[in-house]
């Protein structure tokens, strides 16, 4: 019977640490308008999600072809985003590739 | 600077609810402060480092003109950017080293000042990071640049001009970079009959070239504004026209090639409309010869369109409404002024 309790208050444990965890994560906003993200620089913690938000009334895109992370959201229109989860720590330059003056960079630490 | 100007009229159709606010905030009367943002800076960007000074213009122009800054000693930088061809070479496709045609049109040198970003593919971020790219390039001018440094270093006039544009530092494919740049900062288009009329001139445009520029902007007619942005008629950005070249056997990717996203299969940079009745022929393959062809194809929604950008939608425009429009674009050429050539160096 013990051995129930423990595995079961070391279960609860578990969950309560995986839940901490979750919530600790936080989901930060960026927008694009006017043909640029609205901030230059964004410092996160590792497991965080970026959502890019698309302000403006055309089509743009977000992408990352940094070693810390790798990724392209595609393109989307206003009012869309798209989020993307920051697993590695580093720095993480995005652009969008329709307008390569739109460039951000995000800070991803431990 | 081997690749010749093409038009593009981004037709983004895209939330016409918000671009027409856009629009629709626009008052289309001359003078009018709504209109301020299509009149380009009065001070041409400079970089820090290569402030414009009229030596650093004079020098950079006598080396834009100089056939000796090729292999054959047959090829200037106005060979494909020539200014009797609105500073582009009239050809759908460059011809290089040997008459070699190149892969793309000669873009003009109009107002390459303004761009972020340089080059059809975007691979240049300078005037002065693109300058010797072509010099070197085997298909195009051929020029060993060592040779190169030694003629201009031993040739006592061009050393002088150096030593003038530069006093503090030696001849090199920085200085020769930084000074053909210096001359191109002064192919400037800012003075057409659209900037007078933005400026307060009522006349300097016709009921049709205004009627025209409402098509331009209107995002349920030609919504060309979107891509063709204020002030130079430019996003600097990419887009993919679903021209017929895409369809060929191993197409030009373009900016793929720079930025490796299936998105960018196929885009290259949207050039400036300013003057673009001299720049003919059209896009960056020179496969439009008319502006007409060019609406027309923007009109067509694309031949191929498996890569289209998601701001590309084809216009659907009354036949009055395309010589509006075309009507228009002619409105945004400054009226040339005759050229004067330099007279270069001759060799000691």
């Amino acid at each position: 019977m013990k051995t129930y309790i423990k595995l079961f208050v070391l279960f609860i444990a578990h969950v309560l640490l995986f839940t901490t965890a979750v919530l600790a994560q936080e989901t930060h906003k960026v927008g694009q308008k006017n043909k640029e993200f609205t901030t230059d620089k964004i410092v996160v913690k590792k497991g965080d999600s970026v959502e890019f938000v698309n302000e403006d009334p055309f089509f743009h895109n977000v992408f990352s072809l940094s070693d810390a992370a790798m990724f392209d959201l595609g393109s989307f229109p206003q009012g869309n985003s798209k989020k993307v989860v920051f697993e590695e720590s580093g720095e993480v330059e995005v652009e969008c590739a329709i307008h390569p003056n739109m460039r951000m960079t995000v800070v991803v630490e431990d | 600077m081997n690749i010749k100007l093409g038009l593009v009229i981004i037709t983004c159709l895209f939330a016409p609810h918000i671009l027409a606010d856009e629009y629709s905030s626009t008052v289309f009367e001359a003078g009018h402060p709504s209109l301020k943002k299509w009149l380009l800076p009065d001070e041409v960007p400079t970089p820090k480092d290569n402030q414009l000074t009229p030596e650093r213009i004079e020098l950079g122009k006598k080396l834009f003109f100089d056939p000796r800054l090729s292999g054959d000693k047959n090829m200037s930088c106005a060979t494909c950017h020539s200014p009797v061809f609105g500073w582009s070479d009239g050809l759908p496709k460059a011809r290089g080293n040997k008459s070699m045609e190149l892969g793309r049109a000669s873009p003009t040198v109009i107002n390459t000042a303004y761009n972020t970003i340089q080059m059809w593919d975007g691979r240049k971020k300078s005037l002065e990071d693109q300058a010797i790219g072509p010099m070197k390039a085997h298909e195009e001018m051929n020029m060993d640049l060592g040779e190169l440094m030694r003629f201009l270093n031993e040739n006592e006039e061009y050393s002088t001009l150096f030593g003038k544009a530069y006093p503090d530092a030696e001849i090199g494919e920085e200085t020769l970079a930084k000074a053909l740049a210096s001359f191109e900062r002064t192919v400037i288009s800012n003075n057409s009959p659209f900037d007078q009329w933005v400026k307060g001139d009522a006349n300097a445009l016709s009921k049709q070239q205004i009627n025209g520029f409402k098509v331009f902007m209107d995002p349920q007619k030609g919504n060309c504004s979107v891509c063709h942005s204020a002030p130079n008629f430019t996003d600097n950005g990419f887009h993919n026209l679903g021209l017929a070249a895409f369809g060929k056997e191993n197409p030009d990717l373009g900016r793929y090639t720079q930025r490796p996203l299936g998105l960018m299969k196929g885009a290259f940079k949207t050039p400036t409309i300013r003057d673009a009745s001299l720049t003919a022929p059209y896009f960056h393959d020179g496969s439009a010869s008319t502006l007409k062809e060019v609406v027309e194809h923007y009109q067509s929604g694309g031949v191929v369109k498996t890569n289209l950008s998601p701001n590309f939608k084809g216009a659907q425009l009354s036949d009055q409404e395309v010589e509006d429009l075309i009507a228009f674009m002619r409105a945004l050429t400054t009226e040339p002024k005759p050229f004067t050539l330099p007279i270069l160096p001759l060799a000691d």
